[in-house]
């Protein structure tokens, strides 16, 4: 029932929203009045075009047979539609000159979960780059189109880019601002996204858990404590990254907003250095969106030596760079100069303090997990 | 399944429908449409959540968090119906009754919400009611936060509800007499009475439909909300927004018995708003 009105940031959104507006537009005629029978007849034409094109725009997204052209389906999260579209770009063009022949990598984007379950519902994703491991683990775990040991297959435990969480802060940082501790200040409003619908958000939810693991060491209790005041202080719990985005720049609202640092610096460019800062905390998380080839699709399509050349592609000094440009981390910055290079951040995996994923993802954000014991009413 | 073969064998529902030929051929029609968009999709609804169990729905039903949601979703979708009723009949009779300069404009204004994508409305009300919005800041002001908490809900709600009131009681307002209101002033009744007891009786059956409509659509709404509700648990976290987060969770089985549940509950109160339509309809008489 909320399926039609998904986030609007979306990857299905186009064709969905062009019939649903086809669906819902014959309304006036609903006033039986005579004098308006021509307007109504005149709209259900413009309706019956509408929706023609709709269904037309539907059967041409429909996956065509692999000897047509030659295509790769990219399945990826939300903010890296800029990232891939370069990087798509710099691969297609390096394959055809290396006399691969025509090939297309078409990428689509959307929450990191609600990706990983359009590939579990069956989406052809040749390869999927999300945001968070415990995605792809669940892709593996449910459909078995994905190896259970994906994170071997490549290198960097595959990691061609790390990220990890920066403080969006309004200019001049009025609330002062400078590390975790001050988040769970009475008079400081933080917005994030819902560690349960978003992959930014859960990074967001072990960056404080980490960041209060080093401060208070094996103290469970005060752990708890600290990220939940950090919750309690939470204005709004948006179900995407790209929502709180929205809330907190263009709506004003809250004081902070801890954010992916890709996406953070995609914010002080888009609307301008004049209104927000970025406040770097002392230590930080170290955020992995982790790449896999979704074998049991490549080896249906007969894509998979394409696939695989994508893949490796990601960790050549070529893409390194664009990486960089785009504010991700790369895995490799040997090739490249000092000043392309990303801030000096101390950042601690998750994995070392709380275990596997598999473990992370049961104990803290399933159904009563610790989130939401942190967050239950009291 | 033609006609022809139906009508001889004298089947009494058939012949009950009158002179009007075609009735199998439409009916068969009607049902297979229903079968394919709405009881196909409704059955595997039912199959998934059936797998949690008598205890799967108790455990559900028990948790805070998804009672404080339930009741959030369909109180303040009432709520907010019954505003967009009323606000919906008085739009509905001056868009009717009065003729003025730009009236067309204004009523084929009426529709927008219809066709606006939801996310577009929950991003451009809230642009309009955030603190330092247009009419924000002045609430603002006076200490009133409308966003970011269950008025927010409320007032996506009424947005997305108000054509279903207006567009259902507008062909009745046309159809009313003006005689009639005439008539009720000459034979002495104050305008209140002439209000009360000549012209909300009529309306009130479409007013409800219009209302159960609101109601309805309101309840499944979850894109300009998301917007607009700050979505915190316990505290502005409607129930769509909980079946989202089940899936998030990959636990279609625990989405489904949220739908299911909403389901149940919404189709008892449409059914008890319909039940009162057809008392009202026919102490009207005119069933």
């Amino acid at each position: 029932m909320a399926g039609r009105d998904s986030d609007f940031v979306g990857s299905q959104g186009r064709e969905t929203s062009a019939s649903v507006r086809a669906g819902k537009a014959p309304a006036p005629d609903r006033a039986p009045r005579r004098r308006r029978a021509g307007v109504s007849l005149a709209a259900l034409a413009g309706v019956a075009v509408l929706g023609l094109s709709a269904a037309a725009s539907l059967v041409g997204s429909f996956p065509r047979p692999a000897h047509a052209a030659q295509a790769l389906l990219n399945v990826s999260y939300d903010p890296t539609r800029e990232l891939y579209r370069d990087l798509s770009a710099a691969f297609t063009a390096d394959w055809e000159k290396k006399g691969g022949g025509a090939l297309q990598v078409r990428t689509s984007h959307g929450g990191s979960g609600a990706q990983a379950r359009t590939v579990i519902d069956g989406a052809p994703a040749d390869v999927v780059t999300l945001g968070i491991p415990s995605d792809i683990d669940a892709i593996a775990r449910l459909t078995g189109k994905i190896p259970a040991d994906w994170r071997t297959k490549l290198p960097n435990n595959a990691l061609p880019y790390t990220s990890t969480v920066v403080f969006v802060v309004r200019k001049g940082n009025p609330k002062n601002i400078q590390d975790w501790s001050d988040l769970v200040r009475e008079d400081v409003g933080v917005i994030t996204p819902n560690p349960k619908t978003s992959a930014g958000g859960r990074w967001n939810f072990l960056g404080a858990w980490g960041y209060a693991a080093e401060k208070f060491g094996k103290d469970d209790a005060k752990i708890r404590e600290f990220v939940g005041a950090l919750y309690r202080n939470v204005k709004s719990l948006d179900t995407g990254a790209r929502g709180s985005t929205i809330t907190f720049a263009q709506r004003n609202f809250g004081d902070v907003m801890p954010a992916w640092e890709n996406e953070a610096h995609l914010i002080t460019g888009e609307f301008g250095k004049d209104r927000f800062d970025i406040v770097i905390p002392k230590t930080s998380i170290l955020a992995e969106p982790p790449v896999a080839l979704v074998a049991g699709n490549v080896d249906r399509k007969g894509t998979r030596k394409e696939a695989e050349a994508f893949l490796k592609f990601l960790y050549t000094p070529e893409a390194q760079r664009i990486i960089a440009k785009h504010h991700y981390r790369p895995s490799d910055v040997s090739a490249l100069k000092p000043e392309e290079r990303p801030a000096d951040i101390k950042l601690f995996r998750i994995e070392d303090l709380l275990g596997g994923w598999d473990v992370i993802q049961k104990t803290y954000f399933d159904n009563g997990g610790v989130f939401d014991q942190l967050t239950a009413r009291k | 399944m033609s006609v022809a073969v139906a009508a001889p064998r004298r089947r009494p529902f058939i012949r009950k429908t009158g002179a009007l030929p075609g009735f199998g051929l439409a009916l068969g029609y009607a049902l297979s449409w229903l079968g394919f968009i709405v009881l196909l999709p409704l059955a595997a609804l039912f199959l998934r959540a059936s797998s949690a169990g008598v205890e799967g729905f108790a455990v559900t039903l028990s948790d805070p968090r998804v009672q404080h949601a339930l009741l959030l979703s369909f109180g303040v979708s009432a709520i907010a119906a019954l505003f967009a009723t009323l606000a919906g009949v008085i739009i509905a009779w001056a868009l009717t009754r009065y003729d003025f300069p730009g009236r067309q404009v204004v009523d084929a204004m009426v529709d927008l919400p219809f066709a606006l994508p939801t996310a577009v409305a929950g991003i451009a009300l809230a642009a309009l009611y955030a603190p330092d919005g247009l009419l924000g800041a002045p609430l603002a002001k006076l200490g009133w936060q409308v966003v970011y908490n269950p008025i927010g809900i409320f007032i996506a709600l009424v947005f997305i509800g108000l054509p279903y009131a207006v567009r259902t009681v507008q062909p009745l307002i046309a159809e009313i007499d003006r005689e009639l209101e005439e008539a009720a002033a000459t034979l002495g009744a104050t305008r209140w009475q002439t209000v009360f007891q000549v012209l909300v009786p009529p309306l009130a059956p479409a007013a409800l439909t219009g209302l159960a409509l609101a109601f309805a659509r309101g309840l499944g709404e979850y894109g300009s909300v998301i917007f607009i509700a700050g979505n915190l648990p316990g505290v502005s976290e409607i129930a769509p927004l909980l079946i989202v987060i089940k899936l998030s969770e990959f636990d279609y089985t625990g989405a489904t018995v949220i739908a299911v549940i909403m389901l149940a509950l919404a189709f008892l109160m449409l059914l008890v708003i319909n039940l009162i339509q057809a008392w009202s309809r026919r102490r009207m008489g005119n069933a």
